[in-house]
């Protein structure tokens, strides 16, 4: 090249190529996003976050969580759970329309474990005949759609992130990296505001073997009032303060608990379908994990 | 470049003393300031108590500390002082407006230096590789914007014509950076997108940051290094501009991750790209084999050694940027230390790597003094070599290690960081060296500019105190 004008031109060629495909492309794609009707219900999804999570988002934002974790849970793909639901009047006719799919399930004891899952098809489509099978036995039948992958398995989602639910973050923070476990729904898992207490004032405490930083300085010691202050921290052994004295979150604790709690993820959605575990049986859950500690 | 003019190298050189001297000191200074933090960062690790009680440094805000000083404490302000030096030495001109620069350049130093004070109170803004805040980053665009207006008028004063390869790429980064970081800036901090675009800007500056604008920079220096190091011509025109071509034409388009939760044809394009992001590596390869290849000139820990070791690195991190492209591979590496060990590869072992030689060649000429410590200079380069090394290899099989682990639903989360955690070990170690490294740089770099001042000092005194003022030159 001999002219400088060349090397500008081509710099501004490439540079404002990439500029319309990551920059101006998704802005025109996504922009102007809005809420959408989650699939069965028909909720609209995301809702914006309360206040309290909202300041718990530029806790998190601030104090850099997204260094260690992600927001982005991911999926391999989906299969469709076939359950029978109720047996009817004709024993015999339903036995015969399970023999058809799966023969070790064809037997009367199926009947007495309702809702019980019949087979595993790969979609909903492949999934018709046997619910037309076991609703002509007399039956009735259920399609469950399931997400897969070790994400999934791990309990940290029903389903992949998809960008909706982003919609209303900013800053949005998918995160870099796992040192810890995803986040993402961290708010539909079995942990309380007071576990989460707990484990931001002594993560090593909680949850054995962990190298999460300590939080101490969202926390305040001090005198017990007049009344024990409700959230103070239910500490034991070697951390459970002097006597007369408790743990209580500072409001930034409260704030970025608020925030983790709201971490839910829960709509099915047409990009990202599956069905959601409210309508599942406690007895009949096939993904929800046991390895749920994080 | 080399027809006769009636400027000399040496007046060239003094034309753009000041403005190296701020550009390198304050990198020097960042650089070694970087390494405390990515220190206290990794320490972290294995005693996650420490220093644990202050809000200041916990790891969130360490560690963006870290890269963010690195990136704009040292890799661009002395990105900025090579090119400069190169435009006025290619263009055989002075550098225009020296003091000018020089202010340019403390701006640019004192919008790290609020950059720093925000992350570090916590005023983050929550996108990495970008989070010095609103107000930081406006001094930083305007200062850049500043020394580089200057760099422009530099290269149309210029008495040689004819464009030689490396102000290509010089000229492309001047015009990049400030592109990328106002639209990053503006999209996201000040009239702030919606939702998940806002992921895709960010991923995109970074991957523009990262891989084209050090890349750009980083090949300038070795486009004019190499052949003036090895006394041989440049290996060819015709091969740098095949280089310049496809780096900025595939390179743009790198750093959305494959799992992104973006419409799929944008992570694919992007992945795609880092894919082709091989073609130009092979190039480069292709110029340092040909240029140098059947010399004999030894490097001595010089910085002949500094630039080559930064293609290696180069080569290197272009080939794990390939990989982790691969949907087979990125399975294992995405979210892990594998994509920290290629930013440490292409920032440390790459960028700074051939900034600290070009440094090395081009301070003590500016000076017209000898380095006061030129041992250092190879020590540096081992610290540097092996600190890389050290930091990149560990991190990167760590990475798949624990990435192998999460993709087991079976391992807890704990066991899965206690996997990582002999690597992390050795990559303080690393971070440990680099440090060292950083600290001679910064001797030698210090004490050149103090002995070049007290030299002044001395000459002004002794003029100020003789019986007769004795005429001088300016």
């Amino acid at each position: 090249m001999k002219s400088s004008a060349l090397v500008f031109l081509a710099a501004f060629l490439a540079v404002s190529a990439s500029w319309s495909g990551f920059v101006l492309a998704p802005q025109i794609q996504l922009g102007r996003s809005v809420q959408t009707k989650a699939l069965g219900a028909g909720d609209l999804y995301p809702l914006a976050r309360p206040g309290l999570a909202r300041q718990g988002l530029e806790l998190y934002r601030a104090n850099g969580c997204m260094y260690c974790h992600t927001q982005q849970v991911g999926q391999e793909g989906t299969h469709v759970d076939v359950y029978l639901t109720e047996a009817g009047t004709n024993a015999a006719g339903v036995i015969e329309a399970i023999r058809k799919y799966n023969p070790d399930l064809a037997k009367p004891d199926t009947l007495s474990e309702l809702p019980k899952k019949i087979v595993q098809v790969a979609d909903v489509p492949r999934a018709g005949p046997v619910l037309k099978a076991l609703k002509e036995g007399g039956g009735k039948a259920e399609p469950l759609i399931v997400s897969t992958g070790p994400d999934i398995a791990r309990g940290w989602g029903c389903r992949r992130t998809v960008a909706q639910d982003f919609l209303y973050d900013q800053p949005v923070q998918p995160g870099v990296r796992r040192i810890g476990p995803d986040l993402a729904n961290i708010g539909l898992r079995p942990y309380d505001a007071d576990w989460h207490y707990r484990h931001l004032f002594a993560p090593d405490n909680v949850v054995q073997g962990s190298k999460m930083p300590l939080y101490r300085y969202l926390f305040e010691r001090r005198k017990v009032g007049a009344e024990p202050t409700p959230d103070a921290l239910k500490l034991t052994g070697d951390l459970a303060p002097e006597a007369g004295h408790e743990i209580v979150p500072k409001p930034e604790a409260r704030a970025l608990v608020a925030y983790l709690l709201n971490l839910r993820a829960e709509a099915p959605l047409f990009e990202a379908p599956f069905t959601p575990p409210a309508r599942k049986s406690a007895d009949t859950n096939a993904a929800p994990t046991t390895a749920s500690v994080p | 470049m080399t027809a006769p003019s009636p400027i000399s190298s040496q007046q060239i050189d003094s034309s753009s003393r000041l403005p190296l001297f701020v550009l390198f000191g304050g990198a020097a200074f960042w650089l070694v300031l970087s390494s405390v933090f990515g220190l206290i960062a990794s320490i972290k690790f294995h005693g996650p108590g420490f220093l644990a009680d202050s809000t200041v440094l916990t790891y969130g805000r360490v560690y963006p500390a870290w890269s963010n000083l690195l990136v704009y404490g040292f890799c661009i302000p002395s990105g900025l002082g090579v090119g400069l030096w190169l435009l006025a030495r290619l263009g055989r001109t002075p550098l225009a407006r020296p003091w000018l620069i020089a202010i340019g350049a403390e701006l640019w130093h004192l919008g790290v230096l609020v950059g720093l004070i925000g992350i570090l109170s916590g005023d983050s803004t929550g996108y990495e590789w970008l989070e010095m805040p609103r107000y930081a980053a406006m001094i930083l665009f305007c200062a850049f914007v500043f020394i580089g207006l200057w760099g422009f008028v530099t290269h149309r004063l210029r008495a040689e014509r004819e464009l030689y390869p490396s102000q290509w790429f010089v000229l492309a980064a001047l015009f990049w950076f400030p592109w990328i970081y106002s639209t990053a800036v503006l999209l996201l901090q000040v009239f702030p997108v919606r939702g998940i675009v806002q992921a895709s800007i960010a991923w995109w500056f970074s991957g523009n940051l990262l891989v084209v604008w050090l890349s750009l920079v980083g090949l300038a220096a070795f486009c004019y290094f190499v052949p003036k190091l090895t006394e041989r011509p440049l290996q060819s025109r015709y091969l740098a501009l095949f280089a310049f071509w496809t780096l900025i034409l595939f390179g743009t388009w790198v750093g959305i991750p494959l799992r992104a939760t973006l419409p799929t044809w944008m992570p694919t394009l992007s992945n795609a790209a880092a894919l082709l992001m091989l073609v130009p590596v092979l190039g480069v390869v292709a110029m340092l084999v040909q240029t140098v290849g059947g010399t004999k000139t030894a490097c001595a820990g010089g910085p002949l050694c500094y630039v080559k070791f930064g293609i290696c690195s180069l080569v290197l991190s272009g080939l794990m940027l390939a990989a982790a492209a691969l949907p087979q591979v990125s399975r294992l590496t995405d979210f892990t230390w594998f994509g920290q060990a290629q930013n440490a590869l292409r920032l440390y072992g790459f960028f700074a790597m051939t900034m600290f030689g070009a440094a090395y060649y081009i301070l003590p000429r500016v000076a017209g003094l000898e380095w006061p410590f030129s041992k250092l200079v190879r020590a540096h380069f081992w610290c540097g070599v092996i600190g890389t090394l050290l930091l990149a290899v560990p991190l990167a099989i760590g990475g798949v290690v624990q990435g192998t682990k999460w993709l087991n639903p079976e391992i807890l989360p704990a066991d899965v960081s206690k996997a990582t955690l002999m690597f992390l070990g050795l990559s303080t170690i690393g971070d440990l060296l680099l440090l060292m490294g950083g600290l001679l740089f910064l001797l030698n770099v210090s004490v050149l500019i103090f002995r070049y001042y007290r030299a002044v000092f001395r000459v002004a005194y002794a003029e100020a105190t003789a019986f007769e003022p004795a005429e001088v030159k300016p």
